[in-house]
């Protein structure tokens, strides 16, 4: 069970959060102006590095806030935040 | 046979057991397998598919021939099993047997340490003493009943062993755990610990392994034979259980520990016929005292096959056969690295031990003693201490002094390998347990496996329940010997995974299981619905009323009287499980505008919006009515099975899109509860319930809403909205009020015969009117223009999700459209889930289909069954039939628009006829809504907790009650009170501020209102918990560290309890905690909490 | 009790060549997707100058990590249609490979929990139906004669409305169908070259014409990508992105056990599937843990979540006990179904994404991605799963619709 460090409450057990995926895509400013394409790779495609990754979670069961961590796909081990 | 002296074991405590129906006896101390060996039984059950026969090999975990049955549990080892009175065991030939067992408490415990020992050997016991000298909090594991380790095995125990034991006792951070197995390593020094009926999770900040090691048997012809034994099995046997498994022994080692064994064997009254020593010089002062005590040892001997049938009878050797009934092998030992190799740690092949030892720890922990290697005692106290002194010292507690036992060092002479084995490679055996033998190996190199993990998967080798504890390295050695390789070493190693030691099933379960297997959430309602007999159904962890069957009644008929009812007459329904979200901002109307596909920016003061929502993808999300309740202030409702996912929605964008908008989101599902009053005759009964509000259609409009007060002076905010197509109204109010105000509807109801209805009637009633119902008639593949909502989709506005309905595939007109079907025969219901046809297709696979029916009923008011569907270009096909393979036979249908109903909405507003009878009492009446923060004094007493009628126990241990609803108002964003430091309370005046997040607060108690506040007095329920066992019973359910020294008096945390989430408040030190739980949770943790405490009541 | 030993291995399985410098194929990935697709190649395509690289031993992905369940009961008409075209090749496999993979055609029954359940289960089987798959809807009554010990109790916290049921579906032994490839594969003359990793591509503008390897580079006509979990590491190197994310996928087995447990259960309301294996332990798998990595172990928590919901069905396993647990790496893309097909690289294709479901399609898919290799067109049944629905939109939307755990 990954021990997670939400930068608001400390360290938690995973259990009490939930996974938000790859950290910095953001909403596009103008959704209509992108081509199918573009679309598509704001909506299904993610970086999938194995090794350190740029991720959200989000603390579901604590204080709710959403946060940025930087955590080695090989070893789970988080780096801090980006 | 039993020795007269000696051992520790109490003769003056028999023992009664039985053993494959044989009554038995043995002593207080023993195993099943000394017992048994005490007894003469050495032979166990025959090997699984050879069919030889087996005997008793270790003494311990490592076990693989030893499996027994006992008092029901498959798959035991005798070795491991301690004696207990009445015990009942059969022997296993390698296959368990599964049988119902009593349903036994499986407990859970989730603790921090800062120094977790594993094992209490003298390398673990001088670490923990180290470790914890300094006042650091230090937790001992080990899987044995009393502490020592190895050292148990020797004829005299240590006295030290005593001593550290007492002295662990007296500091008061020590936990020592015995008869606990460390059977897991994971990420961020996480150690699960079993004991028989208890699972340990325990987060450590630093971990000492001591874990020892196991000895290896030795390849060679007939080497299962009963008879053949680990050396240091037979010495425990001797020692530590004055046990003498046999009389005339030959000792066959190829290193140092075995002499020992041949010592003791001798003392004990053993005719020791001889020591053959692999090694061609073996250290003299063994030698000298072999020869002091009588016994031959031959330097340079390996046995080359025993002799016998059943049993060993002898040893043949290069120089003719000794006679014994007993081979004490020692193939050289095994570090146990398992658990430094499951936390991620390297091993690395060590030439000069012959065994692969613990390279480089990847967490923060420390192999020591046997376990690293270490064999000598002193060496291994030493590295012990070193080990604990050093993570005393990272832990921030610094050890001060340290005891060891002045013992005398002695160089361990190194082992000499024997990995090939002389014989018939086709009876020399490789791994016990799955009856695999060199002869297996070879023809896996033979067919051309290189891999030591293909070898495995094709002998089996190292698969079985030991987990090839001693087939392991046996096994590289013969696989290295067949590639000509040189060592195990060459081959790499295995990674070892969890667990290290089998663990029951129940005992991962732990406590959720039957009532607690998973919360029940229900309403504040439900104990009515209970009494009044409804049938239920499960939405999501809601447990909702499907239908309210009179005697006599089925499902049909009851829905049917239902529904007619609602259409004529006035039904009522608990809506209480919708999700509910207050949303407060000067940009909420904003936030909500991007959310929803429509506008709500726009939308007045007092009036409701029914609002659709997609996914980034466009697909239909979830849809729901939301009431302005002020400028800056929205009620959201939500789908029962969508609360919690909206919720994490809205925050996901606000947060991490949007954060310069100006909103927050407040869950308040739990803080209000909903009767929803339908019907015809629904304004005359809610004109009775509130007799302040003016009903009529003019003063009180469709999609408005209007706060007031009940007869009975409980504060309502009642509003009209429909989701049958009739005159409707929602009244809500104050969840602790509602199953007041679900009586008091009843009664105002009574002379227009209400009637209380379930989900079934309400989705009869939408699907009449065409209203779809998010998760049943979509799919995560639909778009609102599929629902055929394309009204409700803004093309003046972004919102998530737009950009994707304009995608190739989203914007096809041949889409699947949800559209209506009535068959042919009225009296036909089609099966929800039918697949539909064009007709006159031939039923040959592969069949095109058109689509499926979503929804589908018998209808009251159609007096006919009718039904929903998603079917591809069905708007095209409005008029056409399509046809339904149920079964065998085909089912027509038409397709048609999906409303069936009171298509131009007249009934709305209450039909004519209803309007003319409209009770005068409430005609013309104006009053103010009084704010519904605060309370009429009449109404009060009205309130009801969710436990009411729960029996929270109380003992001498703990005590758990409940804390009367108190006002509570949830605060976010700004606040202009005392600010609590981040996890801990706030006092302010009457009042207690938690904190909850870095912009949000809970303030508890008497007040005025907060601006931008949300009140929450009644969402959560406060149980209190209390008494000197008040931790314990917490740490069974909440991962939190909950010891002085990190939470006390002043603390709070929101966090989880036994899967639900809390508001975690630490009162005082006595410790008396508060636990603020969802409404809807509350009998579920209130259960769980007993359930928990009830070893200490 | 007498315990069926398992089948003899043949004595003879593959050699173990050094890598050539060219090839007409190059499969990269050695477990069960790349050994089939190696097989077919040589079988049906006559192209059986291949070698099959991979970077540990064969078959140590994935394949030798899965609960290997088989079944074609699927519900979008595309996916039904490659896994029983798979399920099909199953049914005859054993004697094209020559080999006894111990399929075991013991049915699958799919529990519905919730009344949305039980309309999701109608409507699978009545899609399999027309798409001449078999299956039929059980009551709890039905369902508990194919599964006694299965608790069919109304008053367990879900209690099973019943179940769909696939006769045909079933279990097979994961290595020896991977080695019934590799021996076969190794017959045509192809090379099973391990511990050999692909580090990239060889290029020439937009064509790929080989691979590099950390035994030296291998020129290849054409390339085959089944890396599983790796597919997208090594697709970045030619900066193909691909719409996947990796996740740990834990499984676990218990000690032999007297035969108890006649079928295949499985639960998705309640993350629980679980068959009994042949040598007796009970084979069971869990959820997928939420966050990407390519660990191979997954959180604790996750099996202990697993055990509680699968003694909620099965009492009768308290006493059993965990011996093994492990973690595989799954790639799962955005609607939980594969791609197969080619890349925006000439030479190139590629056959990932298959999160839980790729052991039972390994027959179909070594089948349907050999033709695409071999062709270099896609075979209708894989055309479906091209890497451009993503950006039409036409997704197939396993999970999205009444999706089973696989």
């Amino acid at each position: 069970m990954l021990l997670i460090r939400c930068p608001w409450c400390g360290e938690r057990e995973e259990t009490e959060f939930r996974y938000g995926g790859q950290a910095h895509v953001a909403y596009p400013a103008d959704p209509e102006s992108l081509s199918d394409q573009d679309w598509a790779e704001y909506l299904f495609f993610r970086d999938n590095p194995k090794g350190l990754f740029a991720e959200r979670w989000v603390h579901a069961d604590g204080c709710r806030r959403w946060f940025n961590t930087v955590r080695h796909t090989g070893t789970s081990e988080f780096e801090g935040t980006r | 046979m039993r020795l007269s002296t000696g051992g520790r074991i109490d003769r003056t405590t028999p023992l009664r057991y039985t053993l494959d129906g044989v009554e038995r006896t043995g002593f207080a101390g023993d195993t099943l397998a000394s017992a048994m060996l005490a007894d003469g039984v050495l032979t166990v059950g025959p090997s699984p598919y050879r069919h030889r026969p087996r005997g008793i090999v270790t003494a311990g975990v490592e076990e693989p021939n030893a499996l027994v049955q006992v008092d029901g549990e498959p798959s035991l080892t005798a070795t491991t099993v301690e004696l207990v009175d009445g015990l009942t065991a059969s022997t296993l030939s390698g296959v368990g047997r599964l049988e119902p067992l009593d349903e036994q408490v499986h407990d859970k415990k989730y603790v921090h340490t800062d120094v977790l020992v594993v094992g209490g050997g003298p390398a673990g016991l001088a670490a923990a003493l180290a470790a914890s000298s300094g006042g650091a909090r230090v937790m001992l594991v080990d899987d044995q009943p009393s502490l020592g380790g190895s050292l148990l095995s020797d004829r005299e125990v240590l006295p030290w062993v005593a001593t550290a034991e007492a002295e662990l006792g007296t500091r008061p951070e020590v936990r020592v755990l015995t008869r606990a197995t460390a059977f897991g390593y994971y990420d961020s020094n996480y150690v699960l610990v079993a004991q028989k009926r208890r699972l340990w999770h325990v987060r450590a900040r630093r971990v000492v392994l001591a874990t020892g090691a196991h000895e290896r048997p030795l390849v060679f012809e007939d080497n299962d034979l009963p008879g053949v034994m680990s050396a240091s099995a037979v010495r425990t046997y001797v020692n530590r259980y004055a046990v003498l498994p046999g009389q005339e022994v030959v000792v066959q080692t190829t290193n140092d520990s075995a002499y020992e064994t041949a010592f003791d064997l001798a003392a004990a009254g053993a005719q020791v016929v001889s020591i053959l020593d692999a090694r061609p010089t073996p250290p003299a002062d063994l030698v000298e005292r072999a020869v002091s005590a009588g016994i031959e040892v031959r330097a340079g001997w390996v046995v080359r096959r025993a002799l016998g049938t059943t049993r060993i009878v002898g040893v043949s050797t290069k120089d003719g056969e000794l006679p014994c009934d007993l081979l004490a092998v020692s193939g050289g030992w095994n570090p146990v690295v398992h658990l430094h190799s499951q936390s991620r740690g390297t091993l690395r092949w060590d030439d000069r031990l012959a065994a692969f030892v613990p390279d480089q720890s990847v967490q923060a922990n420390r192999v020591v003693g046997a376990a690293n290697g270490v064999y000598g005692l002193a060496e291994a106290l030493a590295q012990g201490a070193a080990a604990g002194v050093e993570a005393a010292e990272l832990v921030g507690c610094p050890s001060t002094e340290l005891a060891l036992p002045a013992v005398r060092p002695r160089e361990v002479t190194p082992p000499r390998p024997v990995w090939h084995a002389s014989g018939d490679p086709d009876r020399c055996f490789v791994d016990l347990q799955r009856d695999a033998t060199v002869a297996d190996v070879l023809r896996a190199t033979g067919a051309g496996l290189r891999s030591p993990e293909h070898v495995k998967r094709y002998t089996t080798i190292g698969t079985g329940a030991d987990q090839g504890r001693t087939s392991n390295v046996p096994a590289l050695g013969v696989i290295a010997t067949a590639l000509g390789l040189d060592s195990p070493g060459e081959l790499g190693t295995t990674t070892f995974r969890a667990p290290y030691a089998p663990v029951s099933f129940a005992l991962m379960a732990g406590r959720n299981r039957g009532a607690l297997h998973d919360p029940v959430r229900t309403t504040p309602i439900h104990s009515w619905h209970v009494a009044a007999g409804a049938v239920f159904e499960d939405v999501g962890q809601w447990r909702r009323p499907r239908f309210y069957p009179r005697a006599g009644e089925d499902m049909d008929a009851a829905v049917l009287r239902e529904c007619r009812a609602a259409r004529t007459g006035v039904g009522v329904q608990d809506a209480s499980t919708l999700g509910k979200i207050e949303v407060v901002g000067a940009d909420a109307g904003e936030f909500l505008n991007r959310m929803y596909t429509n506008a709500f920016k726009k939308l007045t003061v007092g009036a409701c919006r029914y609002g659709l929502m997609c996914g980034a993808d466009g697909m239909v999300f979830d849809d729901g009515v939301t009431m302005r309740l002020a400028e800056d202030r929205f009620y959201v409702t939500t789908t029962t099975g969508g609360a919690a996912k909206v919720l994490d929605w809205f925050e996901e964008w606000a947060q991490t899109e949007w954060p310069s908008l100006d909103v927050t989101f407040t869950s308040v599902t739990e803080q209000w509860s909903t009767v929803a009053v339908v019907g015809p005759r629904s304004r005359a009964v809610v004109g009775r319930l509130a007799p302040s509000l003016d009903v009529s259609t003019e003063a009180f409009p469709f999609m408005t809403f209007r706060d007031t007060v009940l007869h009975n002076g409980i504060p309502a905010r009642i509003a009209r909205i429909s989701f049958s197509g009739e005159l409707a109204y929602e009244v809500n109010v104050a969840s602790w009020y509602g199953l007041a105000v679900w009586r008091a509807v009843l009664a105002a109801g009574e002379e227009d015969d209400i009637t209380p209805y379930g989900t079934e009637t309400m989705h009869v009633l939408r699907a009449e009117k065409g209203f779809p119902i998010v998760g049943q008639d979509t799919d995560g593949t639909v778009t609102p223009h599929d629902l055929g909502m394309s009204w409700i989709v803004s093309t003046r506005k972004d919102f998530v999700g737009r950009r994707s309905l304009r995608r190739p595939d989203t914007a096809r007109p041949d889409r699947k459209h949800l559209v209506g079907l009535l068959p042919t025969d009225p009296e036909v219901v089609l099966p929800e889930g039918a697949q539909l046809v064009a007709p006159g297709v031939p039923l040959t696979p592969p069949v095109p289909m058109l689509g499926h029916v979503t929804s589908s009923y018998r209808s009251a008011a159609l007096a006919r069954g009718f039904a929903l569907a998603l079917v591809k270009g069905g708007r095209d096909r409005i008029g056409e039939t399509v046809v339904a393979p149920v079964g065998d036979h085909l089912i027509e249908a038409t397709i048609t628009e999906p409303v069936f109903y009171d298509k131009e909405g007249a009934r709305r507003d209450g039909s004519v006829a209803e309007l003319a009878e409209r009770p005068m009492d409430t005609a013309g009446r104006r009053t103010a809504s009084p704010s519904l923060r605060g309370d009429a004094v009449s109404g009060a007493l009205l309130r009801l907790s969710p436990l009411f009628d729960h029996p929270l126990a109380s003992g001498v241990g703990v005590r758990l009650v409940e804390i009367p609803s108190v006002p509570a108002v949830n605060v976010q964003g700004t606040a202009d009170f005392p600010r609590p430091e981040p996890g801990s309370v706030a006092q302010w005046g009457e009042r207690a501020v938690l904190w909850l997040g870095p912009t949000e607060w809970l303030v508890v108690g008497p007040g005025p209102d907060l601006p931008g506040g949300v009140d929450v007095s009644a969402n959560r329920t406060t149980i209190e918990l209390s008494g000197p066992h008040a931790r314990d019973v917490l740490e069974k359910g909440c991962t939190l560290d909950l010891h002085p020294r990190a939470f006390s008096e002043g603390h709070c945390a929101q966090t989880t309890v036994a899967r639900t989430q809390v508001i975690l408040w630490q009162t005082s030190d006595a410790p008396v905690y508060r636990l603020m739980v969802r409404g809807s949770f509350a009998r579920y943790l209130a259960d769980w909490l007993v359930d928990a405490s009830r070893e200490y009541l | 009790m007498n315990q069926r030993h398992l089948p003899e291995h043949p004595d003879f399985l593959w050699a173990n060549p050094e890598p050539k410098r060219r090839y007409d194929v190059v499969i990269v990935g050695g477990g069960g997707h790349g050994l089939a697709t190696a097989y077919y190649l040589a079988r049906y395509h006559g192209i059986s100058n291949v070698a099959v690289l991979e970077r540990g031993w064969l078959a140590g992905g994935n394949m030798a990590r899965n609960t290997t369940i088989i079944r074609s009961n699927y519900l979008w008409d595309e996916s039904a249609a490659i896994y029983e075209h798979a399920l099909k090749l199953w049914e005859t496999l054993e004697d094209d490979l020559d080999y006894d993979v111990l399929f075991s055609q013991r049915g699958v029954l799919n529990l519905a929990h919730t009344l949305q359940d039980v309309r999701d289960s109608v409507r699978r089987v009545n899609a399999n139906k027309l798409n001449g798959v078999d299956g039929e809807w059980l009551t709890p009554e039905e369902v508990a004669k194919i599964c006694p010990i299965l608790n069919t109790s109304p008053d367990t916290r879900y209690p099973v409305l019943g179940g769909t049921w696939q006769p045909r579906a079933g279990i097979a032994k994961h290595d020896h169908v991977a080695w019934a490839f590799a021996r076969q594969a190794d017959a045509y003359g192809i090379d099973l070259i391990q511990h050999c990793e692909v580090t990239g591509f060889l290029r020439d503008g937009d064509r790929v014409v080989g691979v590099d390897t950390n035994r030296g580079p291998i020129r290849a006509g054409r390339v085959g990508l089944a890396a599983a979990g790796h597919s997208s590491v090594l697709a970045d190197t030619v900066g193909i992105r691909l719409p996947l994310q990796s996740h740990p996928l834990q499984a676990l087995v218990s000690e032999l056990l007297e035969p108890i447990h006649p079928t295949v259960v499985m639960s998705n309301h309640v993350h629980v599937y679980v068959s009994q294996a042949h040598k007796g332990e009970l084979v069971m798998g869990a959820g997928i843990d939420t966050y990407n990595s390519y660990g191979q172990r997954g959180s604790v928590h996750v099996i202990e979540d697993q055990m509680a919901a699968a003694l909620e069905l099965f009492p009768i396993f308290a006493g059993a006990h965990l011996i093994r647990t492990w973690g595989g790496i799954v790639d799962v893309t955005p609607d939980a179904s594969p791609i197969i097909g080619l890349t925006p690289l000439e030479n190139l294709f590629v056959n990932c994404g298959w999160g839980t479901g790729g052991f039972k399609a390994t027959p179909g898919v070594g089948w349907v991605f050999a033709h695409t290799i071999a062709t270099g067109e896609p075979h209708p049944l894989n055309e479906p799963f091209s890497l451009t629905r993503f950006t039409s939109g036409a997704l197939i939307d396993e999970h999205g619709a009444a999706a089973v755990a696989h």
